[in-house]
């Protein structure tokens, strides 16, 4: 037994008989009843005729409030409360509030004559009009509304509250100038509600449903009226409380942040922190329309830092582009560079080690293992080498070059070759245990967990397989995935050349989301608090709600991220082809530092001992304090 | 638990009067053991129109399922609960238009192509699947029912993953030994005070504005639905239940007794009854699900 008593566009619920009495109706034998204006609640509004003035037309508008109670004292209570509050009102003088000229109680309703307004109120506006209101226009008229609020917050001898700022009792009468209407009377005659309904007030600041009212909620509630009018957002359609959410000027650019902030100050959730008088409001409000008025549209320029402010412990330029990233094992750091050699460096000083020359390129992150490096070249071989002194071991061949990453998991290697395979290498001996078959070249690192493997390749075909390398399950996404997957809680996660990041689930690859961004992306994601980042050839770098595929935040590069980023403690790392390493705040998305090289940055940092390692085509290898 | 300890573990006996005359104790019938090591979830469902109404405006649905075999389908299910709300029983057909809507949706979008050979190339994922679903149900509710609302939860198990989709006020709890957490959010006025510190939760439960939703399915356009994933939760239970229970009966309450039961139907039963002897002021509806340890 739930009822709906009121739904969102403003349709009377199941109430009384409202908005009932019919043209040409008396009352009181003075005032005849014209036409019908609105009606709501437990209220109605007439366009009526004061027949004292039998030479002239005088409108007036007249409000029925029926009372709902049936029992006789309550119904004397409701009828004092109306004389009460309609004898406040009569006493009040300002010229943005409807003079009040008569108020009496016929039969089971209330009625009050008011001053006839002629126009509209600002619901009707925003619902005539397409565009955004003007912000002078809006700002003009906030303005006049902190003028009527200071006169009622200072009433005599007790502040007159208003509780019901909105767009629908703000009127704007033919000279252009605001009014202020419903002087919330009728809320003395609304019955309690009972049962679940739908819509909330929307302009109500949280403290009112504790039952405070003070001139600081009415500062809300303008605040709140305000947002409305420039977003043509309406908060009713909200969840309550939600302004923060929808920044103005995500919504409507051309608003000035001067205006945005006072509008942002005006909606604080805890009342101290807002304007502590409507006066102060419209100083604020002042301010912001002289200083916008004098400078049009100046943004400050973002400054930037022409140097980076991190410590760099060492570098080593190497022959060639490193491409791919960095590997750290045992005090020592290992990079394939495309001049075809594997590089390897004391991890603290930098201190070149010794190199071993492959016969092609090195664009993947090489792995180790005991005392053995390994690393992939697109001269089609797996080279296994001494960790110390970078002798060969042995050599294994696939048939086609090697583009992939290593990766090793129980005494195996996996890679993904150009061949079309996943190869799978034991790796003492170099032998194969054995391999898995994809539709194109794998690029993709393979991804190793519970024994199952996720690969994808370049026909955008992904697959599983388990750990004889049968096939589990298969997805397609519409174009490449070079990106790598993680595999966290059951979901795999990777990104297309489709401009997508998707979500599978693990054991029978269903998409549980997809997140669609700018371009395509190579880049691989990293996972971290609930969190997938991710970057892409749109210059961004994004963080991922897992659980929701909501965009928790971006960054945005001078150039393509396809690097891939990585996560340390609650920073995130990332390269990107603007040549810079950048160190971001893992739960805001702001920037910790940034770190120029002389290259774009393809490959993917790495992270030991508290020193972040990282290779950029401007052939040198960096290392710096994370 | 080993093969041996299953074999050998003490069952424990009934006492000798109950013995005689109550019919087979429902633990036993629903505790099939695990034949060959197959396991499967368990589930229970109950219902009630409540002590104080006269109309039940709540609906519910579920369908779990499995494949084994040469090519098997890991576990599947869908559970949905819906709280109407609107006069003139426009409630009970908005929650059980939206509940058909959903599940015939989700049905016929994912749970037939589990069957399929192939998988098909330009299929949505199942957030956005959800999503839909639930956006079809508010267009369907608006359509046929003007003037009635619902809310509606929905949880589909594929595989490892829960996929919930939500709008309104009945919740999914995730319940383990160690707690009963709330996984949705109640889009009700109260919750945004109380996320808001504006309100407590002794005293949200109190506010006469606690019936307040800001977003209910059948109110038309601005439709917000929250759709996330939740792993499965293995040696843990779901339930999906409307404010008639959670609303009732306290979240320390509704653990012991979904931990204490013999399996997931008596739980539910007693969830039921346990809403009632608080007063039953509202319809209740629960959906509890346990999903075996691995």
């Amino acid at each position: 037994m739930r009822r709906i008593t009121r739904t969102l566009d403003g349709q009377p619920g199941e109430t009384g008989q409202l908005g009932t009495m019919q043209p040409g109706v008396t009352l009181q034998d003075r005032y005849l009843v014209l036409g019908t204006l609105g009606s709501g609640g437990m209220s109605s509004v007439y366009r009526g005729r004061d027949l004292h003035f039998p030479n002239v037309t005088k409108l007036v508008a007249i409000k029925e409030m029926i009372n709902p109670a049936s029992d006789p004292t309550m119904y004397e209570m409701v009828v004092r409360n109306f004389e009460r509050e309609a004898d406040l009102l009569a006493t009040l003088s300002h010229p943005s509030i409807p003079r009040i000229y008569d108020y009496f109680t016929q039969d089971s309703s209330s009625f009050l004559i008011m001053e006839f307004i002629e126009g509209r109120d600002l619901e009707a506006l925003l619902r005539e009009t397409a565009e955004p209101l003007p912000e002078a226009q809006v700002v003009a008229w906030a303005i006049e509304m902190c003028d009527v609020l200071t006169y009622l917050h200072n009433h005599q001898p007790q502040p007159v509250i208003f509780r019901d700022v909105k767009p629908s009792n703000i009127m704007v009468d033919n000279h252009s100038r605001i009014r202020l209407i419903d002087f919330g009377i009728a809320r003395i005659f609304s019955p309690g509600q009972k049962g679940t309904m739908i819509g909330t007030e929307g302009y109500s600041p949280p403290e009112q449903y504790r039952g405070e009212a003070s001139p600081a909620g009415d500062i809300y509630a303008l605040g709140a009226t305000l947002h409305h009018l420039l977003t043509r957002r309406d908060p009713r359609a909200e969840a309550p409380f939600s302004f923060s959410d929808r920044p103005v000027r995500d919504l409507n650019p051309a608003v000035s942040p001067e205006v945005t902030q006072v509008i942002e100050k005006a909606l604080e959730y805890d009342p101290h922190d807002r304007y502590p008088t409507t006066e102060a409001m419209k100083n604020a409000l002042l301010a912001a329309a002289r200083h916008t008025g004098l400078l049009v549209s100046a943004k400050t320029a973002a400054v930037v830092q022409p140097r980076s402010d991190v410590q760099e412990l060492w570098s080593f330029e190497c022959e060639d582009e490193i491409r791919g990233g960095p590997y750290y094992h045992n005090g020592s750091v290992y990079v394939g560079c495309y001049d075809n050699n594997l590089y390897a460096f004391d991890s603290k000083s930098g201190e070149f080690q010794w190199k071993y020359p492959t016969e092609g390129g090195i664009t993947g992150r090489p792995a180790a293992f005991d005392d053995l490096v390994y690393v992939g070249s697109e001269d089609h071989r797996l080279h296994a080498v001494t960790a110390n002194r970078g002798k060969l071991a042995w050599t294994y061949y696939t048939e086609g070059p090697i583009r992939s990453s290593l990766v090793i998991w129980e005494g195996y290697i996996f890679l993904g070759s150009d061949d079309a395979h996943v190869h799978v290498v034991n790796v003492s001996n170099g032998r194969r245990a054995w391999r898995a078959e994809a539709a194109g070249p794998v690029r993709s690192t393979p991804c190793v967990a519970e024994d199952r493997v996720y690969f994808g390749c370049e026909t955008g075909d992904f697959y599983c397989v388990d750990f004889r390398g049968e096939l589990k399950w298969r997805f397609r996404a519409k174009r490449a995935v070079t990106s790598s997957p993680v595999i966290v809680d059951g979901v795999v996660y990777f990104g297309s050349m489709d401009w997508t990041l998707y979500a599978i689930e693990a054991e029978g690859g269903w998409q549980l989301w997809r997140f669609r961004m700018g371009k395509p992306t190579i880049s691989s994601p990293a996972f971290s608090e609930g969190k997938v980042f991710i970057g892409c050839a749109d210059n961004n770098i994004y963080a991922i709600d897992a659980r929701s595929a909501r965009e928790s935040w971006r960054f945005a590069t001078e150039h393509q991220v396809t690097g891939s980023p990585i996560v340390h403690e609650d920073s995130v790392y990332v390269g990107s082809v603007d040549g810079s390493l950048y160190c971001i705040d893992m739960r805001s998305g702001r920037k910790r530092w940034q770190f120029h090289t002389g290259g774009p940055i393809t490959g993917t940092p790495m992270i030991a001992g508290g020193i972040v390692y990282v290779g950029s085509i401007d052939h040198k290898l960096y290392a710096l304090l994370a | 638990m080993s093969f041996w300890k299953r074999l050998f573990r003490k069952t424990p006996r009934p006492s000798p009067d109950l013995a005689k005359t109550a019919p087979l104790d429902g633990g036993i019938l629903g505790q099939a053991p695990p034949v060959r090591g197959v396991r499967r979830m368990v589930l229970g469902a109950a219902q009630s129109t409540g002590i104080e109404r006269t109309h039940n405006e709540d609906a519910l649905f579920y369908m779990i399922g499995r494949a084994d075999g040469q090519e098997p389908l890991p576990e599947f299910g869908i559970f949905v609960v819906a709280d109407g709300m609107g006069g003139h029983r426009s409630g009970e057909v908005a929650s059980a238009i939206s509940v058909r809507t959903v599940a015939r949706k989700i049905t016929a979008d994912t749970i037939v192509h589990l069957f399929d050979a192939e998988p098909a190339t330009e299929a949505p994922s199942l957030q956005e699947l959800v999503q839909e679903a639930l956006e079809e149900a508010n267009l369907a509710v608006v359509d046929r029912v003007p003037g009635g609302g619902t809310t509606l939860t929905v949880a589909v198990r594929l595989g490892q993953q829960i996929t919930i989709g939500h709008v309104g006020d009945s919740r999914a709890y995730l319940i383990t030994r160690d707690e009963a957490r709330a996984l949705t959010r109640d889009h009700s006025l109260v919750q945004r005070l109380v996320e808001l510190e504006q309100l407590t939760e002794e005293e949200a439960a109190l506010h006469p504005q606690r019936n307040v939703l800001w977003n209910a399915i059948g109110q038309g356009a601005n439709l917000k639905v929250d759709v996330f994933n939740q792993p499965v939760p293995h040696g843990g239970y779901m339930l999906v239940c409307s404010d008639g229970l959670w609303g009732t009966v306290p979240e320390n309450e509704i653990r012991k007794i979904v931990l204490g039961a013999s399996d997931p139907q008596t739980a539910c039963d007693q969830l039921v009854q346990a809403a009632n002897g608080a007063g039953g002021p509202d319809n209740i509806t629960a959906i509890l699900i346990y999903f075996p340890a691995d």
